[in-house]
């Protein structure tokens, strides 16, 4: 058994130490906002916040993650009116909207890191999160609005 | 989708394949049951006590009120504004309604593939272009044609869903004028109630027993746009919420009680068997349940999808051989050889005499190439099948419904009509999910564990190298320039074909030359004197099959570079040029909306520069700018700015970011994206061997919808074709350099 902490509550899997926490995620707690993509980190869409920060969950063995708090964007404070998933919603961000969850998580570690990111430090942050829809410009524009959103409510 | 140049012919052709199939395009044979029709409600027989279907779209519960959408959602925004039409002339808000995909009819067949199946180019209103367009309803109504495809979502649906909704709340309206012998003039509607003079309301769902039982009023019709409370202007697609909170469940997301995982490995000489396996080393690892032999491949079955790809990636496999070359470079060559007139697939267009025009003023020729291309949206292909006594229900996300019930049937020896399709929500498609993949190796694994729901999830890996690519292609482009103009231009390609390969996996073959291969290169709009259009269609080589834009998304590239050669070799200016030659008014001002826009003045200099490409493709004529910037680093694409003609914007949000992807997907493949066969497999086996535009590379995109076309059309796929070309054309304003493949990354370095 494995024991590890998602979105804050404590939950046991019984699976090899190897096995990814993509995977545990989705096949062994039904945790689905952590999407398999490409399983090597190169697309960004399995992204969650391990102990605070942004990871890929397709590279993170669960051996590794025990005892750690993970958060899923199912976890995520005050989901209700987080800036960065209100920015999203008020720009209409998805088109499919799969790789979507991915990006929030990513976009919420570089708010986290630098409040008001210019474009090039968000290409900098955001080339790891691939859209095959090309919802770019609108990741950005909800970025920039986010931040505008968090400065707001200091 | 293609042309169809002989209606009768064609259509028999399809009906006869329709008889020898059992299934598809609406005729099942055999005389016990009575086939369902385009005319039958498909709503009928799963109505419960008290509820009311008024047509295929629309059912109202004592509980509730479902709008169905007819088309499959691939992100292009279906599940949104096709209920949105409806609900717009139902008088119902946003949250009042469900909403639940089509299930498998006849009466969901696409009437927007009418004006692209007929053979003449979209700008052609003639009444001999009108009347051929009808018939091709017609062939398409008896074919029961339930697919999503073709940038239809709104030319097929525009008229059908917004009179359904108008039928609907006449309906409602009558029965609340029998419950309440008022006039049915006195009531009128809104927010899901019937309104009385005196205020009172009336709630629909508290109206669907009445409306049951009196007829629909069929003459409803829909209101005149200046009267919309929703479409037309900026809304919130409905789907927006949900996708952010994590809480849409796409296919993959999906799980039954009871159920298994799957994971495949299948022979990578596409569409050969299996010739031998060795999973020893399989057996025992965690997880595994069972290792089933399948007509191509193997699978293993597991507690979870983990599981079960280790323990797929560890039997060895013998495959038997590819038909189609094993080395890349061989496909190259037979194309090269198929320039000839036993490969001739059609020659589209004929205007003036090409050869004398030829032999006029200064000869260009150029060579163009264009690869294989993945599709490869970021949900990998997926479903879940069970298989009873009874037939197979399957939960897939699939542009056919109808296409899926015969490929899953015809796999496991079973009749369509048993198989039950739940279509989902999907991580985007680009044509990856107009193919059978999973479909035919789930049926089979779920028929080996009768009973037991099974999960399938494709490896990145194996979703890479099942994906029947975008088809391939070489151009050979004539023409030439006399006195600052251009006097002839003899396009002729050389491809393998998309839409008949497709066809004939759907069970539906077709003999006739693929129209798709016309699309981008027969329908030029430019006042050019002597003009030939030739396809001749690769035999042997990869399947091929649709991938955003189809046909256009090769040609436009060889089209509209071409066109740019003659210009310059003509001495003019690429924007005026094309303003100037534009035959059709409203396309000519989708040009000068593009150069307005960008403010085009002519060259820029300092290493800077811009190109224009033009592409009608669907019926949407699409003009688009480049601007690039030469740097130390590479190329860099500063800005891009998109002018499209769709008659009607109806949702504009959606309609803007239907744009911005289909440039960043135009761009990004056409940067560094190709599928290259060695041993018989594609190489490319994940996004950092195929990776597209990533958001460092990705423009500023302005984009302008206009409504001067006659029809409502299309915007999924017509943004794509000009980016390639548009790109070519600024790099060679930029530095002087003409590339004429893709990708253009082994040419010249981005950024």
């Amino acid at each position: 058994m494995i024991e590890l902490t998602v979105n804050g509550i404590k939950r046991q899997v019984d699976v090899v130490p190897e096995m990814p926490l993509l995977w545990v995620l989705r096949d062994e707690l039904g945790i689905t906002s952590a999407k398999y993509g490409c399983g090597v980190a190169q697309c960004g869409a399995c992204t969650v916040h391990i102990d605070g920060k942004a990871v890929r969950s397709c590279q993170s063995h669960i051996g590794e993650v025990a005892g750690k708090s993970v958060v899923t964007l199912e976890g995520l404070d005050n989901k209700d009116h987080h800036p960065v998933l209100q920015a999203w919603i008020e720009h209409q961000v998805p088109q499919c909207g799969y790789c979507q969850t991915g990006q929030i998580m990513q976009a919420i570690s570089l708010l986290t890191k630098i409040p008001k990111p210019t474009d090039e430090q968000i290409n900098q942050v955001m080339s790891g999160n691939l859209c095959r829809c090309g919802t770019y410009p609108r990741i950005r524009a909800a970025i920039h609005a986010a931040a505008a959103k968090k400065m707001a409510e200091k | 989708m293609g042309h169809m140049q002989d209606l009768s012919r064609r259509a028999f052709i399809f009906g006869s394949a329709a008889m020898a199939g059992g299934i598809a395009f609406g005729s099942y044979c055999g005389a016990e049951a009575a086939a369902p029709a385009a005319g039958d409600n498909p709503l009928t027989a799963g109505l419960g006590p008290n509820s009311v279907t008024f047509n295929p779209w629309v059912e109202i519960s004592p509980d509730k009120i479902t709008l169905i959408a007819q088309h499959a959602d691939i992100g292009q925004g279906v599940g949104s504004v096709q209920p949105i039409m409806i609900a717009e002339e139902m008088d119902l808000d946003p949250g009042q309604f469900e909403i639940r995909f089509a299930e498998p009819s006849p009466a969901y067949f696409n009437t927007g593939f009418a004006d692209e199946f007929a053979p003449f180019v979209a700008a052609d209103q003639s009444p001999a272009a009108e009347e051929a367009r009808a018939k091709t309803l017609e062939w398409l109504r008896e074919s029961g044609l339930q697919m999503t495809g073709g940038s239809s979502t709104i030319p097929d649906t525009y008229q059908k869903l917004r009179v359904a909704g108008a039928i609907a709340r006449e309906t409602l309206k009558a029965a609340a004028a029998k419950r309440s012998g008022v006039a049915m003039a006195d009531l009128r509607t809104q927010s899901g109630h019937v309104i009385l003079p005196n205020g009172s309301k009336i709630a629909y769902v508290a109206l669907a027993a009445e409306a049951s039982k009196i007829p629909p009023v069929l003459d409803a019709q829909p209101r005149d746009p200046s009267k919309w409370r929703m479409l037309g202007k900026p809304m919130m697609r409905l789907d927006i919420r949900s996708k952010v909170m994590g809480e849409l469940k796409f296919g993959i997301d999906q799980k039954t009680e009871g159920m298994l995982y799957a994971s495949v490995k299948l022979n990578p000489n596409k569409g050969q068997p299996l010739k031998s396996y060795d999973a020893s080393k399989a057996r025992s690892m965690p997880g595994v349940r069972n290792i089933l032999e399948i007509k191509n491949g193997v699978a293993v079955i597991a507690t979870n999808s983990w599981y079960a790809m280790k323990a797929v990636d560890a039997i060895a496999c013998e495959w038997a051989p590819s038909v189609y070359p094993a080395e890349q470079a061989d496909h190259w060559k037979v194309l090269e050889s198929s320039f000839k007139p036993e490969f001739l697939g059609k020659e589209w267009r004929k205007i003036g005499d090409i050869d004398a025009g030829l032999k006029t003023g200064k000869l260009v020729e150029a060579e163009y190439r264009a690869p294989y291309v993945g599709h490869q949206p970021l949900e990998p292909l997926n479903g879940i099948g069970l298989v009873t006594d009874k037939g197979m229900e399957i939960w897939v996300g699939h542009q056919s419904p109808r296409f899926v019930q015969w490929v899953a049937a015809t796999a496991i020896g079973l009749k369509p009509e048993q198989i039950t399709f739940h279509n989902q929500w999907t991580g985007g498609s680009f044509g990856h999910r107009l193919e059978y993949e999973n479909v035919r190796v789930l049926a089979e694994i779920a028929n080996q564990m009768k009973g037991t729901p099974i999960k399938l999830v494709f490896s990145r890996e194996e979703d890479f190298l099942q994906d029947i690519p975008r088809q391939i292609a070489i151009a050979r482009h004539r023409g030439s320039v006399d006195k600052s103009k251009i006097v002839a231009a003899d396009l002729q390609l050389a491809s393998t074909t998309p839409l008949k390969g497709l066809l004939e996996r759907s069970g539906t073959p077709s003999k006739d030359p693929d129209g798709q291969l016309a699309a981008g290169l027969w329908n030029v709009y430019y006042d050019i004197p002597n003009f030939r259009a030739t396809s001749y269609e690769a035999q042997g080589l990869s399947p091929s099959t649709t991938w955003r834009s189809v046909g256009a998304s090769t040609s436009g590239f060889f089209t509209e570079s071409f066109i740019n050669e003659l210009i310059h070799a003509a001495g003019l200016d690429p924007m005026k040029a094309r303003i100037a030659m534009c035959t059709v008014p409203h396309y000519r001002k989708v040009l000068e909306t593009v150069a307005e826009m960008s403010d085009w003045k002519g060259p820029l200099g300092n290493g800077r520069g811009r190109g224009v490409a033009f592409v009608e493709s669907f019926g949407t004529p699409t003009a688009e700018v480049v601007e690039v910037t030469a740097t130390d680093r590479g190329i860099r694409i500063d800005k891009v700015w998109v002018a499209a003609d769709v008659g009607k914007v109806v949702d504009p949000v959606n309609f803007e970011s239907q744009v911005q992807g289909g440039v960043v997907w135009g761009l990004g493949h056409a940067i560094n994206c190709e599928l290259t066969y060695a041993k018989g497999a594609v190489q490319q086996t994940n996004y950092n061997h195929h990776e597209a535009m990533r958001i460092y590379q990705c423009p500023v995109i302005e984009v302008r919808g206009l409504e001067n076309d006659p029809k409502v059309r299309g915007i999924g796929e017509p943004p794509v074709p000009p980016a390639a070309p548009a790109l070519a054309n600024a790099i060679f304003a930029a530095t002087g350099k003409r590339i004429r493949e893709m990708p253009f990354n082994k040419f010249i370095d981005f950024v």
